[in-house]
């Protein structure tokens, strides 16, 4: 059977356009120079930025550091993508990742179970959180921002009642080799986390594409009401990418969680649902919904992190760094928007004495 | 003393990508006059008004405006200068007062506050002008659509303009309101002013315009004076074709309409394709039987608003009923919805394609698979190639004209949008389709062109439910015609008796 679509990830082939136009046209050009810009930065004044070390077999280095560190910002961003193609927004991952985190301390903590255990009650938890999101936005018609916003902030109460309000420790004598290979493991040389988004960028990127769900979601994204029309279960999609979103975000709670081998409902994953927005808005799709594209929105969770890591290794303190990170996110989105583009170019012409 | 030429446009030129959209266009407006600018689909009348009102910039020509040469860069440009626009869509903020309205963005200030006296002396002047009496501090929702494009008038002429610029500014309103808005336009000329109209009812033209400018591909066919130019011409210029061929062509679906009664006869054995008893909606449309046979064309007539388009809604599932069962094929249906509508072999285009049809931000082919997509599983995708083939063999066969298969749809002008529409539900090869005002904002030869493709569905057996609301076109069209008054099916006509008189008589003989 031949049923395998030729190439349908890349959907602006096909094209007639000139190089040049979709080089300028195409919504992650924009990300991929702001990162080339961050990286010539280093490449000059922090050359050391770019040294490889290898160390038992493993590579060490700040590169290394900032696919380590945007490994929460990519998997968080792939699912706020696909919500956001929807037309929506999910400002709960953040307590969806802290919650993750409690479920698999307390596992580990108090029970025998391990990864047995914690797999499945995450994976619940996903469910859950994704259905209760994507019902109240596809059902109940409640504006996203605000249907998401209840979990945001119930759910960092639900992470403290499944912790009893304090930091529960993965301590020496809970310790599980599984859990503490998911944040501080390597694998093929590079850290673990490195695989665990690359992999799930790649069959999310395969699935959303092979299957017609990319197609449906932007769709609805674009126009929810012909989409009904057409037949699309427009509910239904939504619902999907909101629980798709929670499943992002436990992943990356456990990712957290491992790092710090404890559960700190206080802290883990606070503002991480802004960065990711950030991430899927620098990459290039648009808040409105419709059109998404994954890569973009990987390569922009790379140029945020590879920006907060460039800050801390220049010596920025880190209650400023956001400061200088605003300004390159505002750069980016201004250069993507055609209408600022077109006033620059009007500016260039007059400046040149038309 | 100034010159009787307000608007005088010179080998205008304008290109897309992929398109030439005007290709040395001429075009002059005097004071005091009403021109028509008449084309079809692609003919290049929206990209001249855009150019004219600075939406686009142009690539060569001269526009000179008023005694001189003009290059506006934004529509408020255009409006200091002199020359306003109102759409086919009102631009409005329903929310908002009418007075707010007329004065949105100017509003007369003292000491940096909206001097609000001003505000209602000043919208309640422009209403004056132009003949109406109506509550300036209403809301502008709380006025019918046609009294709302009066306001838009209103608020276009308040700018002291000179040239009055109206895209299809009849094609939501019905007759009386159509008289309305002559009157106005009549008192407008007759202030001087000079009025663009652009619209795709011919009657409305030769009723009102002095003068009418045709053009085709992008250029100028020529400006001829209303009364001398026949319709015949009219259409003939517009098509680049012979008076001949379209007299020919009027005689040929004169004879098929002859042979549709023989036709209708002999299907009367066959079953309902669909059937509905007592249907109803609260607040929308009266219970009503409908049942309709394969190879069948019913129309639905009536004035706008009679429950043409709420039948036609509750039929494909977009809306649920009050009472009332349906049945597809004999099989009886309780929770009707556009999925199950699909599956059981029904589609639907809707009046207003751009909220309930095409997705403009999808590419033709993505927008032609979408219905059958969505009618298999997510994960039985359609092989790309496949996609392709079925895009590209209806874009030959309704000569959608497109750049490519991957032109994002909103981008095509409203006659091929309407196509991709109609080649998304042929896709699915449905028993029955229903479609809402098919014609409505496309030209002559694109109606023509949709009327024949009912012809032709018809003849494979497919049922069409057709909804319009120029008369002649239902006449032509249908077989058989359930006319419409005040949400509530009033009669029935078949075979001979689908005459438009006798629809008229029908929906004025119901007003006791």
């Amino acid at each position: 059977m031949s049923d395998a679509s030729p190439n349908s990830t890349d959907r602006q082939s096909g094209n007639s356009k000139s190089a040049l136009t979709r080089f300028f046209g195409s919504r992650i050009t924009w990300p991929v120079l702001g990162l080339a810009v961050v990286l010539l930065f280093n490449a000059i004044f922090i050359p050391s930025f770019f040294t490889l070390e290898v160390r038992d077999g493993q590579l060490y280095g700040s590169l290394i550091d900032v696919l380590n560190r945007g490994s929460i910002g990519v998997i968080l961003a792939m699912g706020m993508t696909l919500v956001i193609a929807t037309g929506g927004v999910d400002l709960s991952v953040g307590s969806v990742m802290a919650i993750s985190g409690a479920i698999a301390a307390l596992i580990l903590t108090e029970t025998q179970l391990g990864m047995l255990g914690i797999v499945p009650c995450v994976l619940f938890a996903a469910l859950a959180a994704g259905l209760m999101n994507g019902v109240l936005v596809a059902y109940l018609k409640i504006q996203p921002i605000i249907a998401t916003l209840i979990l945001m902030v119930s759910g960092r109460g639900i992470a403290k009642f499944i912790t009893g309000e304090k930091i529960i420790t993965v301590g020496d004598d809970s310790y599980n080799f599984y859990f503490d290979f998911i944040g501080k493991g390597h694998l093929f040389g590079l850290p673990f986390t490195v695989t665990l988004f690359v992999t799930l960028f790649a069959v999310t990127s395969l699935f959303v594409r092979m299957t017609s769900l990319g197609l449906f979601i932007e769709s609805v994204g674009a126009n929810e009401t012909a989409s009904r029309a057409s037949g699309i279960h427009d509910k239904g999609v939504k619902i999907a990418v909101y629980v798709f979103a929670a499943f992002c975000a436990v992943i990356a709670g456990l990712i957290d969680a491992s790092n710090i081998n404890a559960a700190d409902t206080m802290n883990a994953g606070v503002f991480t649902e802004l960065d990711a927005i950030f991430a899927v808005v620098v990459g290039g799709t648009a808040l409105t919904g419709g059109r998404f594209s994954l890569t973009g929105s990987l390569i922009g969770a790379m140029l945020l992190q590879t920006l907060m890591t460039t800050l801390y290794t220049y010596g920025v303190p880190s209650d400023v760094a956001p400061v200088p990170k605003s300004l390159v996110i505002v750069a980016v989105c201004l250069l993507q928007s055609p209408v600022f583009r077109g006033q620059l170019q009007r500016l260039a012409g007059k400046g040149g004495g038309r | 003393m100034t010159s009787p030429v307000l608007l005088e446009i010179r080998d205008l030129r304008k290109g897309f990508p992929g398109v030439q959209a005007l290709a040395g266009a001429n075009f002059n407006v005097q004071r005091g006059e009403i021109h028509a600018l008449m084309g079809e689909n692609g003919a290049g009348k929206s990209t001249l008004i855009k150019v004219l009102t600075g939406v686009h910039s142009r690539d060569a020509g001269e526009v000179r405006f008023d005694g001189q040469s003009i290059e506006p860069r934004a529509p408020v440009q255009a409006e200091a200068l002199g020359i306003s626009t109102v759409f086919q869509e009102v631009n409005l903020i329903p929310h908002l007062s009418v007075a707010e309205n007329i004065t949105l963005g100017r509003q007369p200030r003292r000491f940096g506050f909206i001097d609000w006296r001003r505000v209602r002396e000043s919208a309640q002047a422009a209403i004056a002008r132009l003949g109406l009496s109506l509550d300036i501090n209403r809301e502008l929702c709380s006025y019918s659509v046609a009294t709302q494009q009066m306001i838009a008038i209103a608020r276009a002429i308040n700018l002291d303009a000179k040239l009055l610029i109206l895209d299809e500014p009849t094609s939501s309103l019905d007759e009386k309101e159509v008289d309305e808005l002559f009157v106005v336009m009549n008192r407008l000329r007759s202030q001087g002013l000079g009025i663009v109209f652009v619209s795709h009812f011919l009657e409305q033209v030769y009723r009102i315009c002095d003068r009418i400018t045709v053009l085709r591909g992008g250029q100028t066919v020529g400006e001829y004076v209303t009364a001398d130019l026949p319709r015949i011409d009219l259409i003939a210029k517009m098509l680049g074709k012979e008076p001949a061929d379209i007299e020919s062509m009027e005689a040929a679906t004169a004879a098929a309409h002859h042979q549709d009664a023989i036709t209708l006869e002999k299907g009367e054995h066959n079953p309902p394709v669909l059937q509905v008893n007592q249907y109803s909606r609260q607040g929308s449309i009266q219970p009503f039987d409908l049942s309709i046979r394969k190879g069948e064309v019913v129309g639905l007539a009536g004035l706008l608003g009679s429950g043409r388009t709420e039948i036609a809604r509750l039929l494909f599932g977009l809306d649920s009923p009050s009472s009332g069962s349906l049945s597809v094929d004999g099989v009886h249906h309780s929770r009707w919805t556009p999925r199950r509508a699909i599956e059981a072999g029904i589609a639907f285009c809707p009046e207003d394609r751009k909220v309930d049809g095409v997705i403009a931000e999808l590419s033709v082919r993505e927008n032609i698979v979408l219905a059958m997509q969505a009618n298999r599983s997510v994960v039985r995708t359609l092989p790309m190639k496949k996609q392709l083939a079925l895009a590209q063999h209806y874009i030959d066969a309704l000569q959608i004209k497109t750049p490519s298969t991957e032109t994002a749809v909103g981008t095509l002008s409203g006659g091929n949008q309407q196509k991709v529409l109609l080649a998304r539900w042929l896709v699915m090869s449905p028993k029955l389709i229903i479609l809402d005002e098919p014609t409505r904002g496309i030209d002559v030869g694109a109606k023509a062109e949709i009327e024949s493709l009912v012809a032709s569905l018809r003849s494979e057996g497919m049922a069409v439910i057709f909804i319009s609301s120029e008369l002649d076109e239902v006449v032509r069209t249908c077989q058989r015609v359930t006319v419409l008054r005040d949400q509530q099916v009033v009669g029935e006509l078949t075979g001979d008796d689908v005459q438009e008189n006798r629809i008229m008589e029908m929906i004025a003989s119901s007003h006791e």
